[in-house]
């Protein structure tokens, strides 16, 4: 383990070249340049804020707030854009990285890491920008604020774990990309992202409490638009999920590593 | 630093009769295997001391790519292992990881992270790849609009920036023109004098010759032949003509040289000679001197036709002249069986000091790949000598008439 971390930090400037070439080359040809960075993520809050809070005046059943459905759509959608974004780089990353894992030795392990690091680079501009949305509409939920930090720690780990897993058997078996891409639809729906899972009927809520996700959206949601403390207890599920997919797909990943090259 | 040991290496390929198999057999809770292997290389065992060159040659498909991403670690062994002491750098393909939108330098900069630079190095190595890319301006433009062999030279430049202990050359070398090419070559031979290792695979002849102190034949994954890259191409040759059922043999000559002959067998040559103007057999000629060589050739079985071809080969195995009698116009058709036929070829000897060797080719047409009768290597021995020419360089006698005017 420690070799590995070594031979990753040997490779931290190929790790952050990648990730900077990555941000900078979606929007190397264009005019305006990294502003479409800014630009992008403010359309998508305007959207959400203003359509549903002003247009269609939307209101979450007890939240007495202008703008409490618009956060609790945000709060969802920004976080569960992280979760799909990790997930779904991660189990195409070696097969779009064929070339370079045939011919070229470096540590594999770089391009999940490429992958997170640059996945929070997008986050955290989107987010700071809701950030500031919620400072300037005094909406910005204090100290609580400090519990989104172990709660993505969960989400990402979860994300990459997944992600690992599936894109190693994504080499073996490319059914899983095609399959993945419709079950997260699904499991979208399924989590309580645009619907508040109290207008769910009492069955339907047991069957979503077995959604990993859901917990952990839910703790997004809890400080957002609540401003309070996430209940620690409903996380042990994603959390428990968390560490034993990281396990498994390390396991999984060192076990096939030689054998993956072939396949590609 | 820079040995390479390579051990009871094998590499095989698991192949599954459907789809389906493989998810059997992953499901299978008693592991039963449901594929069979597939074996692209077997029992390598090499090599390779420090500060050593060593030519990998084979024909396509005999496992020498294979052989090579093992050796640098892109692929992992199913048998054996390879060690290898010191920094490693492998120019298996040119360019790769270049992205077309980004400029030059920041390629080279990425290019070089890539192969565990950190960016202060690649940075103070910048100044040194561009002058060994050569492609001025360009450095700061895009990569997309860079001609293939710019980009070759680029890539080229950053994988070469530092000397490695161990280089491995992958016939990367035959892209670029032949001015790049002589220029990394000679980049080669410079690390090679300061103390790198080399492992070439080529099928170029002159480089594996000129560089390699030694050779290793694969051959359907099997190391077939080890020894001095002279002996180990003739063989070459030899199983490239071995198409239809030739008998190879090698045979050690008196001066230790091995002598490779293959062939169908058809016709054979009896006795060759070198003879001066008094029909006197020559094993030193001098300069310029006017010989015969003279080959007797007997034939076996009957031909529709027969050609001969000779090529006297310098001590490097660089091929000095060659000719046959098909590209001379004097064919022969319809040889019977047991004909015994003398062919004398007179010429003035005007080649440069040092040792020779003839080589020799009984086909039916102008190439030895098709009809071979017999392919032979160093079929004779000479030395040529400089008694009363004045004394110049060189493997050709070019002499000139000097004439010299006083312009001003």
């Amino acid at each position: 383990m420690s070799a590995l971390l070594r031979a990753l930090w040997a490779y931290r400037g190929f790790i952050l070249g990648s990730v900077k070439r990555e941000f900078q080359s979606k929007y190397r040809n264009s005019l305006l340049g990294a502003a479409w960075t800014v630009l992008n993520p403010l359309a998508m809050i305007v959207v959400y804020t203003v359509i549903f809070a002003e247009v269609m005046r939307s209101r979450l059943p007890g939240v007495e707030n202008t703008f409490g459905y618009s956060i609790y759509l945000c709060a969802g959608v920004l976080t569960w854009g992280l979760f799909a974004e990790i997930v779904g780089r991660a189990q195409t990353v070696f097969l779009d990285n064929a070339n370079l894992l045939k011919k070229l030795s470096f540590p594999r392990l770089c391009l999940p890491v490429v992958i997170i690091a640059s996945a929070l680079l997008n986050f955290s501009i989107i987010f700071g920008l809701f950030s500031l949305f919620l400072l300037i509409s005094g909406n910005f939920p204090g100290m609580p604020f400090l519990a989104l930090f172990p709660l993505l720690a969960i989400l990402i780990f979860f994300s990459i774990g997944l992600g690992i897993s599936l894109g190693v058997l994504n080499v073996f078996f490319r059914d899983i990309g095609q399959f993945f891409g419709i079950f997260l639809t699904f499991w979208f729906w399924l989590t309580p992202i645009v619907y508040p899972i109290s207008s769910l009927t009492e069955g339907l809520r047991n069957v979503l409490s077995l959604n990993p996700m859901a917990p952990l959206i839910t703790g997004f949601q809890t400080v957002l638009v609540n401003r309070t403390w996430p209940q620690w207890e409903t996380l042990w599920l994603p959390g428990a999920l968390c560490l034993a997919l990281c396990v498994f797909g390390m396991g999984l990943f060192r076990k096939h590593a030689g054998e993956m090259v072939d396949e590609l | 630093m820079g040995a390479i040991t390579v051990t009871n290496l094998g590499k095989a390929y698991k192949q599954y009769a459907s789809r389906w198999s493989r998810l059997a057999e992953w499901m299978d809770p008693r592991g039963r295997p449901r594929h069979h292997l597939h074996w692209i290389l077997q029992d390598l065992s090499f090599t390779v001391n420090a500060g050593e060159a060593l030519g990998i040659i084979g024909i396509n498909g005999a496992g020498k790519s294979t052989l090579l991403k093992m050796v640098v670690g892109t692929t992992q062994p199913t048998t054996g292992n390879v060690q290898i002491t010191g920094r490693v750098a492998a120019l298996l393909e040119l360019g790769m990881g270049f992205h077309p939108d980004f400029s030059g330098r920041q390629n080279a900069l990425m290019a070089g992270q890539l192969l565990g630079m950190r960016v202060e190095e690649v940075s103070a190595l910048m100044p040194e790849i561009e002058a060994f890319a050569e492609i001025g301006e360009y450095i700061d433009q895009p990569v997309r609009i860079y001609s293939s062999g710019m980009q070759v030279r680029l890539a080229f430049a950053v994988a070469t920036a530092r000397r490695p202990d161990v280089l491995i050359v992958d016939e990367a070398l035959s892209v670029g023109d032949t001015y790049f090419q002589h220029k990394s070559f000679d980049r080669i031979r410079e690390f090679r004098a300061q103390g790198t290792t080399l492992l070439i695979v080529s099928h170029d002849k002159a480089s594996i010759q000129s560089i390699c102190d030694r050779a290793i034949l694969l051959n359907a994954g099997k190391l077939a032949m080890e020894g001095t890259p002279e002996a180990v191409m003739d063989y070459y040759n030899a199983l490239l003509a071995d198409r239809q059922n030739q008998s190879i043999r090698q045979e050690v000559l008196a001066n230790g040289k091995m002598q490779t002959i293959s062939g169908t067998g058809e016709a054979e040559i009896s006795n060759i000679t070198m003879l001066n103007e008094a029909g006197q057999s020559l094993a030193v000629i001098d300069v310029g001197q006017v010989v015969t060589l003279r080959i007797d050739v007997q034939v076996h079985k009957d031909v529709e036709q027969l050609v001969l071809g000779y090529g006297i080969r310098d001590r490097l195995g660089q091929t000095v002249y060659g000719t046959n009698t098909a590209l001379q116009k004097r064919v022969l058709t319809s040889v019977v069986a047991g004909s015994r036929v003398r062919f004398d070829m007179r010429f003035s000897a005007n080649i440069g000091p040092g040792s020779y060797s003839i080589q020799t080719a009984l086909v039916s047409s102008e190439t030895h790949l098709e009809n071979n009768y017999e392919w032979r290597e160093l079929a004779l021995m000479f030395e040529v000598i400089n008694v009363n020419k004045p004394l110049f360089a060189g493997v050709a006698w070019l002499n000139p008439d000097i004439s010299i005017n006083h312009l001003a």
